[in-house]
């Protein structure tokens, strides 16, 4: 396996200057994630318009490339979609990293979905897969407004 | 010493790690076995297997007495009094659960004091939690400064009346910190305060002399000692074993059983309930005899020297910066790179054969005095030599390589 394979510019580059960085403005969802093999932590802000729309999606935290790129990317892809399309784009995504290393969905562009696939040759790496999803499920709990901090070892 | 004759004792090391050859630095977690070792795992299974301490026939009578012979020599290799004062328990773990467990059912009640370091792995803080959780104890922390050394001066200023025990690491897993032991149960003793030492990462590393020390306590991981998983060993002092209550009951840890009363067999049994790891207790025997061939001086000389090489080699690479810089320092090396997060390292050096750790290798409170979340660390065995060092810093210039650092 190359190197370079998981660690791709596009993954680089996101986990150096993570977009959507920072604490939205009026979020109306929040919720912390915690990997305790690593201690990196997540906090995403959601924020939700009367029809469900993703208006806005932002993090903080601290962690790898991997996560960094991961949920930095994440945000991109969520805002302004459905919370119903986005909870299918979280399974899509899930189970391209465990299992497929495939996207089946038709609700990315051709550019999101190059997006996402970056990350597909996580895979290959069974000990970071946990990097690469922690936000993902974090989004998940925020938007079904959990109280409860999303915990990799509880969840993957 | 000869390193080639040391490390081809070790098989694991002819194995190729994602086609190349392995090159382990993770011994702090815990280390490689030599074939001594697993040939007496192997030999005591297929030609010697009984348990031990109960039956009377010969193979049992057998299994007792290599049993016990492995007691006999933990007693020498870290100089106790008595055999009596070696427990065998599950890992290290387990004997500080023991001594937190009945030394707090006897001694601790709300508002006594318990002084642990900011150097302490989880195993040496969590089981101390417990008494703050049920009995309503306080933990004080006794600080270290920017260096990674513990500050004694600080250690008077913390003892009061109500401070009951101090359980302290021997050497730190993160810093390499060489705690000066000694010093410190002099000044807890002048207080009347046992001290109960974690000697997870000293064991296989420096020369142990619980008698030298004086201390009350004393807990070893077998499987980091060159030995097998699933034994640890508890030294305590022979007064703490006998008035002590007992911690896991069932059957070898009693004298007589009746309806209305039991009484409880004499240390160590006392302490050793249920069929225990047997194979693996007498396959450490072979663990303490390959230690002592080489000796304990030749082991302190080659990893000091090569610990001092690592050091000199990683501070000339770029944006590598070492965790702590203790007077007394073993081979236990953590890092960070600017703009790698330690976890993409591991990744990163792995392909290359190496094995290091990344995270907070169970001392988020070390980590948090220091800020920082996580750190790479490359960690010395006896079967290490300078080449290991060199393909580690050659991965290491890789990893700025794939993040494409200048």
């Amino acid at each position: 396996m190359d190197l370079k394979e998981l660690y791709k510019d596009i993954i680089l580059e996101h986990g150096k200057s993570p977009r959507n960085f920072g604490k939205c403005e009026k979020y109306t969802h929040k919720a912390k994630g915690y990997n305790p093999l690593c201690g990196d932590k997540v906090e995403v802000y959601l924020r939700l318009n009367r029809e469900k729309k993703v208006e806005n999606l932002t993090f903080e935290g601290s962690g790898c490339a991997i996560s960094v790129a991961s949920t930095s990317i994440m945000t991109e892809l969520v805002k302004g979609k459905s919370t119903e399309t986005a909870k299918k784009i979280v399974k899509d995504f899930l189970n391209m990293v465990k299992n497929t290393s495939k996207i089946e969905s038709d609700d990315l562009d051709e550019d999101q979905k190059t997006k996402i696939m970056s990350l597909s040759d996580v895979n290959q790496y069974p000990m970071r897969v946990k990097c690469a999803t922690l936000a993902w499920h974090t989004l998940t709990s925020a938007i079904e407004g959990k109280k409860e901090e999303v915990n990799t070892e509880a969840i993957d | 010493m000869d390193i080639n004759s040391v490390r081809s004792q070790f098989p694991i090391f002819s194995k190729k790690i994602n086609g190349k050859s392995l090159i382990y630095l993770d011994s702090s977690n815990s280390s490689q076995k030599p074939l001594s070792v697993i040939n007496a795992l192997d030999n005591f299974y297929k030609n010697e297997f009984s348990n031990v301490g109960r039956s009377i026939h010969s193979l049992a009578v057998n299994a007792t007495n290599k049993f016990d012979e492995t007691r006999m020599s933990v007693k020498n290799f870290i100089n106790a009094s008595s055999k009596e004062e070696i427990i065998f328990t599950k890992n290290a773990t387990e004997s500080i659960n023991l001594v937190a467990s009945t030394f707090g059912q006897q001694n601790i009640k709300k508002g006594d004091e318990i002084l642990i370091t900011e150097l302490e792995h989880h195993s040496n803080y969590v089981p101390w939690h417990y008494l703050r959780e049920y009995k309503g104890a306080i933990i004080k922390f006794i600080p270290i400064n920017d260096d990674g050394d513990i500050v004694i001066e600080k250690i008077k200023e913390l003892i009061t009346s109500k401070t009951k025990i101090i359980a302290i690491t021997h050497l730190s897993n993160v810093t390499g910190t060489i705690v000066p032991i000694k010093e410190i149960v002099e000044i807890a003793h002048k207080k009347n305060i046992p001290v109960l030492v974690d000697g997870c990462q000293s064991a296989p590393h420096i020369k142990i002399d619980v008698k030298d020390l004086d201390c009350d306590f004393y807990a070893i991981s077998c499987h980091k000692v060159y030995g097998p998983t699933g034994v640890g060993i508890l030294y305590a002092k022979k007064k703490w074993l006998e008035t002590l209550p007992p911690y896991i009951g069932g059957g070898g840890m009693i004298n007589e059983v009746k309806k209305n009363k039991i009484t409880y067999a004499p240390s160590p049994e006392k302490y050793e309930a249920g069929t225990m790891p047997t194979a693996e207790v007498v396959a450490f025997n072979e663990s303490i005899k390959f230690m002592q061939s080489i000796g304990i001086e030749n082991i302190v000389r080659h990893e000091k020297e090569l610990t001092n090489y690592a050091l000199e080699k990683l501070k000339k690479i770029n944006s590598v910066n070492i965790i702590g810089n203790p007077k007394n320092k073993a081979g236990v090396i953590s890092f960070t790179i600017e703009g790698i997060h330690p976890h993409d390292i591991s990744t990163i050096v792995d392909e290359d054969g190496v094995a290091i750790r990344a995270g907070h290798h169970c001392c988020q409170i070390l980590h948090e005095r220091l800020n920082l979340t996580a750190t790479a660390r490359a960690s010395i065995g006896i079967y290490n030599n300078k080449e290991d060092i060199d393909v580690l810093c050659n991965a290491i210039e890789n990893c700025r390589k794939v993040f494409n650092l200048k």
